[in-house]
């Protein structure tokens, strides 16, 4: 079982792989709207790829208003 | 297709509905690759009717008011008809508000039932928000798992009356809906929709846009929302066609959804229809080149061919591929909620996927104007549909003035604002505060907007007042949101952009300090509710004798300053 700190550096370096961007630049409390400039579309691809990664299924509701990787991790860790 | 000048209610008329196409498919759901659910419209009735009886069980009786807060699904809309049967008034909330907000919303409507999902409930039942709905009697939660803490609400599922409900008539001047089109900050607008307005509008979009059974409508804009309660419920319904709901919204689930179910139409927000352009765009690069050029001629040929009129059969020849990957029975692409721009109009009708835009608010039942395709144009938002009066109002040397309206589709006012009311239906007409001119054949571009008001691409209204309490207590002397469009007319539709105004204390700089607390509170918004940039205004506000800033006047002040450097990037 992963811990939450294992799931949110999976997140940023699954994150950073599907945007292009350095394994590393990404911060757990980093706002993935801004520091991506991603619209909300981009957000769902990158959930499916977590979804796909991490083996579970995350509803459109648990993620809605999240906008920081931490949250997210959290979302996720509370599924595995 | 129900002849709707016979009818009084939405109730009545679905209530026929049901009846008249009782073998028809009514609605599909589908969560990822799985369907979940496949009603005909028999099913739908024996579905909803138990609900309306356990509604009139408990006491909800002719012009009481039921929310539904819930994603797009099967269930939204039998709660819609069961409301609708026991004539009560609906109340429609957008699930991705916050739960103070839809508590604020909820309190001012009045609702007495509330209709959700569990999830929603789960955040709405730990709200603080709650106390103030006084009012709210019945709470009805759906697919709550067998051991969750209901927080004093029921479950759908077992809410179920005992034999056949009576069913409630309307009239037609009865307010239906009350449809929130702004307002979760001080001034909630809640636009009370009749049946008559909702009656007109379904005969005059179908008239242009016809659905029939066989017709398969593919639900994403949320239900909520003006044009997906119309051509995703009531539209359909009354004639007989079916709604395909998808409980997951990602972009692969979407794709794969219009082969499997063969849509006929979907609507779209500006934002989705670009990603889609986005994405078909990127696939047609990527042919090598001898196919590309065969491509690129068969588009040149498509679009030669289909200059005077769509030609769905032929198009679907010339592009097969292209069409199957929709299904190959997509007839238009609705799209609303915000202006579109034209190249992306462009992009599908050249490739024999017609893109059905248009212009419309809440308050005018809506839709206002729309392309009807003899011939298309991308540069106009179409003509006024059948039965709606426009005009412009005070036009300037080239023709753009005020766009206002008057039909039958125009809501009776907004809930307990008789002021707002006035200014807004003056002598009958709908001051729709957006600006545009009507060419010489008739149709309507726009222009603009008159009121502080930015549009974003996913079709949310933004009003800036609904923002400031994020700004509340910020260590300055005062502050005002805007848009920047407001300070700064431009003949634009695009890149509407909201700022902060900030008048500093004397004694005060823009430290970063300053800075990280604004972005702090910024980043705490919903991405689209988000400051672009801080404006600073060294002179005190103009306020009225209540000490309320005079925006106007404002705005006024501010747009002396110069734009181009005014406006500091956050």
């Amino acid at each position: 079982m992963r811990t939450l700190e294992q799931t949110t550096q999976e997140v940023l370096a699954l994150a950073a792989t599907h945007f292009q961007l350095p394994v590393g630049s990404l911060a757990p409390g980093d706002d993935f709207f801004k520091k991506l400039g991603i619209d909300s579309l981009q957000t769902l691809e990158m959930l499916s790829r977590l979804e796909n990664h991490f083996g579970i299924e995350l509803p459109d509701y648990e993620v809605q208003g999240v906008s920081d990787f931490k949250t997210l991790a959290e979302r996720i860790q509370s599924r595995l | 297709m129900l002849d709707l000048s016979k009818y009084q209610s939405i109730g009545e008329a679905l209530k026929d509905a049901v009846d008249q196409f009782a073998n028809e498919v009514c609605l599909i759901e589908a969560d990822r690759e799985r369907e979940k659910e496949r009603l005909t419209y028999r099913e739908f009735k024996a579905r909803a009717h138990p609900l309306a009886k356990a509604l009139q069980d408990a006491g909800f009786a002719a012009g009481d008011r039921a929310s539904i807060i819930m994603t797009n699904q099967s269930k939204w809309l039998l709660s819609a008809y069961s409301v609708f049967f026991a004539g009560g008034t609906l109340v429609p909330l957008d699930y991705k508000l916050t739960p103070d907000e839809q508590w604020q919303l909820l309190k001012h409507s009045g609702a007495s039932v509330l209709i959700t999902e569990h999830p929603i409930w789960r955040q709405l039942s730990l709200s603080a928000g709650r106390a103030a709905a006084a009012k709210l009697q019945t709470v009805l939660v759906t697919e709550a798992p067998p051991n969750a803490d209901l927080a004093g609400a029921r479950r759908c599922e077992d809410f179920r009356g005992e034999g056949e409900p009576a069913f409630v008539p309307r009239q037609r001047k009865d307010t239906a809906c009350i449809v929130y089109s702004s307002g979760t900050g001080g001034r909630p607008k809640g636009c009370m929709m009749t049946h008559e307005n909702y009656l007109e509008q379904c005969v005059a979009l179908t008239s242009i846009y016809p659905f029939w059974p066989g017709v398969r409508y593919l639900s994403i804009l949320p239900t909520n929302h003006a044009i997906d309660f119309m051509v995703g419920f009531f539209g359909p319904f009354t004639c007989g066609a079916a709604v395909v709901h998808l409980r997951t919204l990602r972009p692969e689930y979407v794709r794969e959804a219009f082969p499997k179910y063969k849509i006929t139409y979907v609507s779209l927000v500006p934002l989705v229809l670009k990603n889609l352009q986005k994405g078909l765009q990127a696939r047609f690069d990527a042919l090598p080149p001898g196919k590309r050029k065969v491509f690129n001629a068969l588009v040149a040929i498509n679009k030669a061919l289909t200059k005077g009129r769509p030609r769905p059969g032929l198009s679907r020849r010339l592009l097969k591929q292209v069409h199957e990957a929709f299904g190959g029975e997509l007839r238009t692409i609705i799209v609303g909620g915000a202006f579109t721009e034209p190249q992306t109009l462009q992009f599908f009708y050249d490739l024999g996927i017609p893109v059905a835009n248009g212009y419309g608010l809440t308050e005018a039942g809506t839709a206002i104007t729309v392309n009807d395709l003899k011939p298309f144009r991308a540069d106009t938002v179409g003509k006024p549909l059948p039965g709606m009066e426009l005009r412009i109002l005070n036009p300037a040397p080239d023709g753009i003035g005020e766009v206002s309206v008057r039909s039958k589709t125009v809501m009776s006012g907004y809930l307990n604002e008789p002021e707002l009311t006035a200014e807004t239906i003056v002598d009958g007409w709908l001051m729709t505060g957006d600006l545009g001119r009507l060419d010489e054949t008739g149709h309507l571009q726009l222009a603009g907007r008159k009121k502080n008001m930015i549009v974003t691409e996913e079709g949310k209204n933004i009003y800036p007042e609904d923002i400031e309490a994020a700004f509340e207590s910020l260590p300055v002397k005062e502050f005002c949101v805007f848009a920047a469009n407001y300070i700064w007319p431009k003949r634009s539709m695009v890149g509407e952009q909201l700022v902060l105004v900030l008048h500093l204390e004397q004694w005060q700089q823009l430290t970063d300090q300053l800075r990280q607390d604004i972005n702090a509170r910024n980043n705490r918004l919903l991405n689209y509710k988000r400051m672009h940039g801080i404006v600073l205004l060294d002179e005190d506000f103009p306020r009225t004798a209540s000490l309320k800033i005079k925006r106007n006047a404002l705005a006024e002040r501010l747009a002396k300053l110069d734009n181009a450097t005014a406006i500091l990037p956050l």
